[in-house]
């Protein structure tokens, strides 16, 4: 293909990290005015390839070209001051400064040499509108949840967007509505004949907005597809180079024997400000999903149950003791574990190894004074590396140095490691790719057989549906509805959480 | 070397390893008798030993200081302490206390009781540890001169003394307590779980909360760790001169300390932690002094060079610094 017709080339990108070949001679053609997919399983070196674009990283090998001219960015605003613009995989903004600030930092418009803050807060909040988002942008960018966070970094990316939008995962904190408007936003750009990259796991919106597709497996490139002409079924075999294993039993089953006897029983637990009083109740070896917008409450109430935040009404009656948690530490000592929804403000502890983040939560259960040995500790990260396919050179790495989704089966092995009796997962799938994702519910199902309880809050309904014994509604943080059996729909739980 | 280098436990010991043989070398080639070591009446003796002994008081300070800055603290008191522990072992000596144990117990307590100051304030108020410890920076040395009564105090002991010039198995006795407290130290965090904790701190607070970890009581426990460590310098250093001088003991030695634990590679925004290294960072200052003392440079320079030796360091760390060199170097490549 010809140069003229790329607005971005990338030609035989090689990078290297120590002990990891990340990329082998990878190539990249992206049009003006077109949404093209960059597609592959965790760890294959999509995000890798969007920062040698951008300059976070220094390609070891390849030439980048943009407008036909070869490119040599060694920073972020390198990349920006040529027209290439970046939502990245993990909110980077600064988390003190206020969401005006954010969105203009480091192009801040000045009024005879000062910051012209008037002119900021104006603009964010129009800019913002186009989301639907209607928040006070003098606060601290920290005091919104990880997917306003998100949506406030795509505003930034898109409003500073010239030639080349890149969005990495933008969506994987976003619920269907908020999708949508990000859709509606990047085909308007599209018109305008920027280019867009497009990151994400959720092949529904791989065919719904991009044109074109580029796949990688295992750092090399697979090819280049029309998204008109390639089916669903040959994309996720070129994904994992193989065909899935048949999702058939997703379908729900009503397992559930109405005799097992309950793990936790919520009685009008609540918390002024934060959570209405809730009833909840969930059987031994249950899933109870949780549905519901964003800020809904989902969240707040799997740091209700795990005690992050303390209960200030209603009683809670946990494998049939009555508790009251004043830290987390007593809920694990309990028996219960929590994936939270902001993995790397919550979850991960970027420069330790992958082992420890893994054993951490059993260590913790034990005590500090009965230190796992490290052969034990070993064989404990070897085995969920395996079993949850965590694609990794070595277990002594630190997990900072993983890939998103990787990061995020990691968290999941250090809760599934402690061996609890009620696991509670906000979001446990998000950018996990679809192969892991089927082994991952499969994985889950089977804890539930031994007797796990699980509480699982999802924006995707599909996976509510997949697992849940029960699913209980939220909206405005309280609860609006609970279903069961042959209720569990995707379209059933829609109304409920659309219903005034 | 390329299986050494790609495992990241081994590589972060590459650079400070490096700088320390680089130093040893120099001083090599300006003075072969360096390295000369001999044996006479059952001690060691040669400039080997001496950078050994004299890197004492650094050494301890940056282990206490390695566990503070790993959960993403800093302890600017700790020289201030060696002052305070320093002269309350003066005091009690010419008081008439003969029991060593009481002398060193009370010089250990002034430790703690600063360390338990800065804990409170840094770990259950919240205060930025870079201020919490700064009150105890400059309020320590007044509280030392206030013991002393504003005078340097004198003393004889001769067990006491045994501390900062005494001799065991041929070693200077510093030098020993140095062993002591690290194999202690280094057996507490890596043979419990407390040196995963201390890391999962300062790595991310907000995820050891969600953990059950206690930030607040392991804040509270490296600090006090780190103000006994100050205690058992002050005390070396007094031991040494027979005496107490509240304006001069242990002064700037927290600056020396937080670098000896830079250098090894510590990140100050907290994380992980190597002992070791920290002891190969203070070895490191103390070689450095040693050699522009010996390389007959007019000791005015001698702090420019050695700020110019430790940004050096640092840059070679730097991650940032490795990618625009790097970047740097593929532009020149592809335009000849
Ligand atoms: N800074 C780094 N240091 C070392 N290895 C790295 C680094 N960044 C990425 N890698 C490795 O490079 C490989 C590709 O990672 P990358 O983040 O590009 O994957 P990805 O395709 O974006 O996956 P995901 O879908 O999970 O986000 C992984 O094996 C990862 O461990
Ligand atoms: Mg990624």
């Amino acid at each position: 293909m010809s140069n003229a017709t790329a607005v971005l080339q990338l030609r035989g990108i090689h990078k290297k990290f120590p002990g990891v070949h990340a990329l082998k001679g990878v190539d990249f053609t992206l049009r003006p005015g077109e949404i093209h997919a960059l597609l592959g399983e965790n760890g294959a070196g999509k995000s890798t390839l969007i920062k040698v674009m951008t300059g976070v990283y220094t390609r070891d090998g390849g030439d980048i070209l943009l407008d036909g001219q070869p490119i040599f960015p060694a920073s972020t605003g390198d990349a920006q001051a040529l027209g290439i613009s970046t939502v990245y995989q993990e909110v980077n903004l600064l988390p003190n400064l206020t969401v005006a600030h954010n969105i203009y930092l480091g192009r801040e418009p000045k009024r005879w040499g000062l910051i012209d803050w008037k002119t900021i807060n104006q603009r964010s909040r129009e800019l913002l509108k186009n989301y639907d988002l209607d928040i006070d942008v003098t606060q601290p960018l920290s005091s919104y949840s990880i997917a306003v966070q998100q949506l406030i970094a795509i505003a930034r990316g898109v409003d500073m967007s010239a030639k080349v939008l890149i969005l990495d995962e933008p969506t994987a904190s976003l619920d269907a509505d908020e999708v949508q408007s990000l859709f509606r936003i990047m085909r308007s750009l599209k018109e305008r004949g920027i280019g867009i990259v497009f990151v994400t796991h959720f092949l529904d919106q791989v065919y719904a907005v991009c044109d074109r597709i580029t796949i990688l497996r295992n750092a090399e490139l697979v090819g280049e597809f029309e998204a008109a002409t390639l089916t669903r079924p040959e994309l996720v075999g070129h994904m994992l180079g193989k065909e899935l294993a048949a999702l058939e039993d997703r379908l729900h089953q009503t397992t559930s024997e109405s005799a097992a006897a309950p793990a936790l029983t919520l009685t009008q637990v609540g918390r002024p400000g934060t959570l209405e009083p809730v009833d909840l109740q969930v059987a031994q070896g249950e899933v109870v999903g949780l549905a519901g917008l964003l800020g809904s409450g989902r969240t707040e109430l799997c740091r209700l149950i795990f005690g992050v935040d303390k209960k200030q009404s209603g009683t809670m009656v946990f494998q049939g003791k009555t508790i009251h948690l004043s830290s987390t530490k007593e809920a694990i000592d309990l028996g219960m574990g929590l994936c939270p929804e902001d993995r790397k403000h919550d979850g991960i502890l970027g420069p330790l190894s992958i082992r420890e983040n893994i054993i951490l939560a059993q260590q913790i259960k034990q005590g500090w004074w009965r230190f796992i040995p490290r052969k034990q500790q070993n064989a404990i990260a070897e085995k969920y590396v395996k079993d949850i396919n965590i694609a990794t050179s070595d277990i002594e790495k630190p997990i900072e140095q993983l890939s998103g989704g990787n990061q995020q089966k990691v968290i999941l092995a250090r809760w599934l490691a402690s061996n609890p009796s009620l696991l509670l997962l906000d979001e446990p799938t998000r950018g996990i790719d679809i192969g892991a994702h089927a082994e991952i519910i499969k994985l889950i199902r089977q804890l539930c057989e031994q007797g796990l309880s699980l509480i699982v809050a999802s924006s995707e309904l599909e996976e509510l549906v997949a697992f849940s014994d029960k699913v209980v509604v939220l909206r405005d943080r309280r609860k609006v509805a609970e279903l069961t059996g042959s209720d569990i729909q995707p379209d059933t739980i829609m109304r409920a959480i659309a219903s005034a | 070397m390329n299986a050494f280098l790609s495992n990241p436990q081994l590589r972060r010991y590459l650079w400070p390893v490096a700088g320390l043989l680089l130093l040893l070398l120099i001083n090599l080639i300006i003075s072969p008798e360096f390295f000369n070591l001999t044996f006479k009446d059952g001690r060691f003796y040669g400039s080997l030993i001496d950078v050994l002994n004299r890197a004492a008081p650094i050494a301890l300070l940056a282990i206490g200081m390695t566990l503070v800055i790993a959960t993403g603290g800093v302890d600017l008191s700790v020289g201030s302490v060696m002052a305070i522990a320093g002269a309350v072992s003066a005091y009690l000596i010419v008081s008439g206390v003969d029991s060593l144990t009481v002398i060193i117990a009370g010089g250990l307590a002034a430790g703690l009781v600063g360390g338990m100051i800065n804990g409170l304030l840094v770990g259950y108020m919240n205060i930025q540890p870079i201020v919490a410890t700064l009150i105890l920076m400059v309020a320590g040395r007044g509280v030392a001169q206030l013991i002393n009564e504003g005078q340097i105090v004198t003393f004889q002991h001769e067990a006491f003394s045994f501390l900062g010039t005494g001799y065991f198995l041929g070693l200077p006795f510093p030098i020993i307590l140095v062993i002591i407290t690290f194999v202690l130290v280094q057996l507490l965090m890596r043979r419990t779980a407390l040196g995963l904790y201390v890391e999962a701190v300062g790595a991310n607070a907000s995820a050891s909360r969600y953990l059950g970890i206690n930030a607040r009581a392991i804040k509270l426990s490296v600090y006090c760790l780190a103000g006994l460590c100050a205690a058992l310098a002050g005390m070396i250093a007094a031991a040494d001169i027979k005496g107490s001088d509240a304006n001069n003991a242990g002064l700037w030695l927290e600056l020396d300390a937080i670098l000896a634990v830079v250098i090894g590679g510590a990140s100050l925004m907290g994380g992980r932690f190597s002992l070791v290294l920290s002891i190969i960072g203070a070895l490191i200052i103390q070689t450095l002094t040693v050699t522009i003392i010996m390389s007959g440079i007019p000791p005015k320079f001698n702090l420019l060079i050695k700020a110019s030796a430790i940004i050096l360091v640092l840059l070679m760390q730097s991650p940032r610094f490795q990618q625009q060199l790097s970047s740097l170097m593929l532009w020149r490549k592809r335009h000849g």
